[in-house]
């Protein structure tokens, strides 16, 4: 039996995603320094209210309020053994919202990463990162967040273990990889390292892609490096809207509505089907793009001049892949023999 | 690697040594940096002198490239890692020669956040560029950061955030310093994935850096503007 992603996307061909979740809970009063994942429990009418905003403004897929609900993240708010209740009350309060909806709407449970680096560069074992992702991920499933939706991921090891917890708790995912170095993640993985990552895995996701990251403009050229490699899987585009600036104590995005709604379209056009917002995204901003989605042509993909002209510069000449994907050697002195 | 002639590092001279450091610096081999400095100081060389112009200088090499997009995290931690063994046998030699102090940072993340990644990264570039630091660790609140500032008497505070829900808590503390009178007696540093130099000057910092290898040649500019201003009295 396919998943209910594969069903709608087959459906629809194109499925808008939600926005943001952090900078959202934000603006209902989050404090800074608190879990949001302790409102699924203390304030779920305002998590409800958070999946309603981006269910109203037309997204087919919404991400729970679990991003940061494993054993590693939670142990700072002395909540470190609450990961699965803590999910599975975020699927919860999500399958409450998806079935009022009137229509198929997704619920995709949100896995972020632990924070912490993997071996051999860190102390994290493969082992245990994969009992983290299984502990989250069973916990989504159990509320009843029909797909898991890994993001803002930098290690291809977290990746892969993330995959692994998957694979166990049987949950269908989906999975992005935020790209906010030079193109690249901060551990150095390019859009094409990714797209064989993906192919490689033992229980690949449904669809992967790129979410977070720098800038609107950069997030198309990473799409536009998957889509390159020839993949035949879905592709994600989750960008944020514009760039955080502050103002009178809180965090404000600067991309408009209207440019969300830019950047949307061209997210099609480079190749992604399933597209939404990342920080700074509010239903404001998804009611633009639903509307993008909805009336603009398909467009051929557009170059990358095309992109800097609409969304703005890039934060880095090159990204890694093509004619620069040769890193520039520095000029070594004999190796020892180990 | 059969091609190529194994190199025993007691066999090179001085400068050849140095360059060999650079490259296993670069190449984050621990235990050939740890001999490297043993050989050095067999040489009777200064213990500064093999800081400044062995570890430092390949810690540089190291730091452009990340910079430049060339090197990633995970080759800096390694190189970082290589480095620490270095400092580990220097530090005692230092305090006792009496060398000068390039400078000293309180560092931590703000409460609510528990990325050290960055941080840490920082930490050790500054480490490696041979500033003392204190790390406070993660999800610090105020309080933290005023005690080790009060107790340590860096000449610069460091914040990190990795989310845009933490962030404004930077501007926590420098309010908070700012309403104690202090807050002109440190260097403010800021830095996160979230952030930006705007963003940094809004909250009253000193400057955002964009990564470690920036935060480090900051770090230099500031510390190299106060002691001017210093002496210019």
């Amino acid at each position: 039996m396919s998943d209910a992603l594969t069903t709608l996307l087959a459906e629809k061909g194109t499925l808008l995603a939600d926005g943001a979740t952090g900078t959202n809970l934000f603006a209902m009063g989050l404090m800074s320094g608190d879990a949001p994942e302790l409102w699924n429990e203390e304030e779920p009418q305002k998590i409800n209210a958070l999946y309603k905003g981006a269910v109203d403004a037309g997204s087919d897929i919404f991400l729970t309020n679990s991003f940061g609900a494993n054993a590693s993240r939670l142990k700072l708010h002395d909540a470190g053994h609450r990961a699965f209740e803590l999910s599975r009350m975020a699927a919860e309060i999500g399958r409450d919202v998806a079935d009022a909806a009137g229509r198929k709407v997704i619920v995709a449970g949100s896995v972020g990463p632990t924070g912490d680096i993997m071996e051999p560069v860190g102390n994290l074992t493969h082992a245990d990162a994969v009992d983290m992702f299984h502990e989250t991920a069973a916990g989504l499933k159990a509320g009843g967040a029909d797909i898991g939706w890994l993001e803002t991921i930098s290690a291809p090891e977290e990746y892969t273990a993330a995959a692994e917890g998957f694979a166990r708790a049987e949950l269908p995912w989906v999975g992005t990889m935020s790209f906010d170095t030079a193109g690249r993640t901060m551990m150095g993985v390019t859009s094409t390292d990714m797209a064989t990552l993906v192919a490689g895995l033992d229980f690949p996701p449904i669809a992967f892609g790129a979410n977070c990251g720098t800038g609107a403009s950069d997030l198309l050229r990473t799409v536009l490096g998957f889509a390159a490699t020839g993949t035949t899987l879905p592709l994600v585009a989750k960008g944020n809207a514009g760039i955080p600036k502050y103002h009178d104590g809180h965090i404000h995005y600067d991309g408009t509505p209207e440019l969300m709604g830019d950047y949307a379209a061209m997210a099609r056009d480079c190749g992604a089907t399933i597209i939404g917002g990342c920080c700074g995204t509010t239903p404001a901003h998804l009611e633009k793009m639903r509307e993008a989605l909805d009336t603009r042509p398909v467009q051929p993909a557009p170059s990358l001049e095309a992109i800097v002209a609409a969304l703005g510069a890039f934060s880095s000449t090159g990204d890694g892949t093509g004619d620069d994907g040769n890193r520039p050697a520095r000029k070594r002195r004999g190796r020892r023999a180990a | 690697m059969s091609d190529e002639d194994e190199i025993i590092l007691s066999e090179l001279d001085d400068e050849e040594l140095v360059q060999q450091m650079f490259d296993d610096l670069y190449d984050g081999l621990k235990e050939e940096i740890e001999e490297g400095v043993n050989i050095l100081l067999e040489r009777k060389w200064m213990p500064y002198d093999i800081l400044t112009k062995a570890l430092v200088g390949g810690m540089t090499i190291v730091g452009h490239d990340f910079r430049d997009g060339i090197l990633f995290v995970p080759e800096v931690l390694l190189a970082a890692n290589a480095m620490k063994g270095g400092m580990a046998i220097l530090k005692p030699l230092l305090a006792e020669t009496g060398a000068p102090r390039v400078g000293k940072m309180v560092i931590g993340t703000v409460k609510g956040d528990i990325h050290d990644i960055g941080k840490n990264l920082v930490s050790m570039m500054m480490e490696g560029a041979g500033f003392e630091v204190v790390d406070l660790g993660i999800n610090n609140p105020v309080e933290n950061y005023l005690e080790a500032i009060e107790q340590e008497g860096p000449d610069i505070l460091g914040m990190s955030a990795l989310l845009t829900t933490t962030m404004p808590y930077m501007k926590v503390v420098i309010d908070t310093m700012v309403e104690q009178g202090i807050r002109d007696d440190y260097i403010v540093l800021v830095g996160g994935a979230p952030l930006n130099e705007e963003f940094g000057k809004a909250i009253g910092a000193d400057a955002y850096c964009r990564d470690a290898a920036v935060a480090v040649e900051t770090a230099k500019e500031f510390v190299a503007r106060k002691h001017n201003q210093l002496a210019a009295g």
